[in-house]
């Protein structure tokens, strides 16, 4: 007990709210270098998932994407990016944008995948053809499924972002990897508070975007279990 | 130019002597590993089949099962090690295993979970027809055909915890993430040790990605799932 209050008591001094090491600070690196990273990786996995799952080929190539993502070491992979490209937040970024790729690539596969194709022979019974199809009747109704894999992604992405702190990045890996260099148990778990509370805030944020973004007419088709793609975790 | 040259030179990115040299130094991290992986799976799994059992059999457990897990799932391996490190200590295989073992509870009980889930309810029926009782029908029916989900989740389970090893370092434990940290960042980021770390890393990975699934094909020769 005695431990939790020198916990508090950190929170609660007034100099952890402001200057280049306080919580403000740490927060915004962190979710800056995050938001930057899973970007990124969107912009190259989506279309890249989309279209193999609209074609339906290289299924393969897009599930299998996942499992060697999942075998890749988080940790050294950032480390391989600072020793090409030095100090900064480009390595950061491309190293997590890297982590990040895989489970959005295979879960918008499979969500352009599971599309009932009878509904996909309607949409074309009307009218639908090509982009029209895609843009309109596939990918709204992929949406749960990219949406988890971005959600994936970007949890995966804050929490990597953590081992960054070994590269000389900022954000809140700071405070553990400082922490255990100083063997300062109060800075390290509290900084394991807050990663873990960007972690969950992360996940429930990005959950209720998911929510916005389902098309009204599914919402009650969506079975549970669904939504969530395959378990991906690298940090 | 010359100075990469340089740098290539004194800090090659693999010195074949150093690595000749340092093969025991290797294989010894690679057990390591391995140990820390084999417990956490090991013991994921003994939690892992009675939990998703109970909670594929009674709907009461089943949301805050998979909500916990979930929850556990989400945070951090850094931020759990850092949690129990105060409680448990550094240089500690329970700080390490605790989260580790977390993580793969989720992984195969919600495999077990969707396994049992899609038992047909005509076998189900089948079976009590030809008098199994409950257990037996448990035992001898229903996780039989849920086993190629089951290895299914072992296999990521595994192959997440051996990239989740890595991290070990920070509380000092052994493994492949010491070729990367110890003997890599601290020895002026000297390259073979990093990517020795990361190449034997993936290879154990993929090791037991396909032990798992040569195990797999022996264990049920009807199940073709790759």
């Amino acid at each position: 007990m005695d431990f939790l209050r020198t916990v508090v008591d950190w929170f609660a001094a007034p100099s952890r709210w402001q200057g280049p090491d306080g919580i403000p600070t740490r927060l915004i690196e962190h979710v800056e270098i995050s938001a930057e990273s899973v970007a990124v990786a969107a912009v190259i996995a989506l279309p890249v998932g989309i279209a193999l799952g609209h074609v339906g080929r290289f299924g393969d190539l897009a599930i299998n994407i996942s499992n060697v993502g999942r075998a890749l070491p988080s940790f050294g992979i950032l480390v391989l990016a600072f020793l090409l490209l030095g100090f900064g937040d480009t390595p950061i970024v491309l190293a997590l944008a890297l982590l990040a790729i895989p489970p959005m690539v295979t879960n918008s596969y499979v969500g352009l995948r599971s599309v009932d194709p009878d509904v996909k022979d309607a949409a074309r019974g009307m009218g639908y053809r090509g982009l029209a199809q895609l843009f309109r009747v596939e990918i709204p109704l992929a949406v749960p499924l990219i949406m988890a894999g971005v959600r994936t992604s970007a949890v995966q992405v804050v929490a990597t972002a953590t081992l960054a702190a070994y590269i000389a990045g900022g954000g809140f890996g700071r405070y553990i990897v400082d922490g255990f260099a100083t063997f300062d148990y109060t800075k390290l778990f509290a900084g394991a508070v807050l990663v873990a509370a960007l972690a969950l805030a992360t996940e429930l944020s990005l959950s209720g975007l998911e929510r916005l973004l389902v098309p009204r007419g599914i919402r009650s088709l969506r079975a549970p279990g669904t939504r969530r793609g395959a378990s991906f975790k690298t940090a | 130019m010359t100075a990469t040259l340089f740098l290539d030179a004194v800090n090659p990115w693999i010195d074949w002597t150093w690595l000749s040299d340092h093969t025991s130094l290797l294989l010894d991290r690679l057990q390591e590993h391995a140990v820390l992986t084999v417990i956490a799976v090991a013991v994921g799994t003994v939690i892992s089949l009675p939990l998703g059992v109970a909670a594929q059999r009674w709907n009461a457990l089943r949301n805050p099962v998979l909500t916990i897990s979930g929850i556990l799932y989400t945070i951090p391996s850094l931020a759990l090690f850092a949690f129990l490190v105060p409680y448990t200590g550094v240089y500690s295989v329970t700080t390490a295993e605790i989260p580790l073992v977390s993580y793969t509870v989720l992984i195969i009980v919600r495999n077990v979970v969707v396994g049992l889930d899609a038992v047909p309810p005509d076998v189900k029926d089948a079976a009590d027809g030809m008098g199994y009782r409950p257990l037996a029908r448990l035992l001898r029916v229903e996780i039989p055909l849920a086993l190629p989900a089951i290895f299914a989740g072992l296999r990521i389970a595994s192959v997440t915890t051996i990239g989740l090893v890595t991290i070990t370092f920070v509380i000092g434990l052994g493994g492949l993430g010491q070729l990367i940290y110890t003997y890599g960042m601290l020895e002026n980021n000297f390259r073979t040790a990093i990517l020795a770390g990361i190449a034997l890393t993936v290879a154990l990975a993929f090791a037991a990605d396909g032990i798992l699934l040569v195990a797999q094909r022996l264990a049920l020769p009807w199940s073709r799932t790759a």
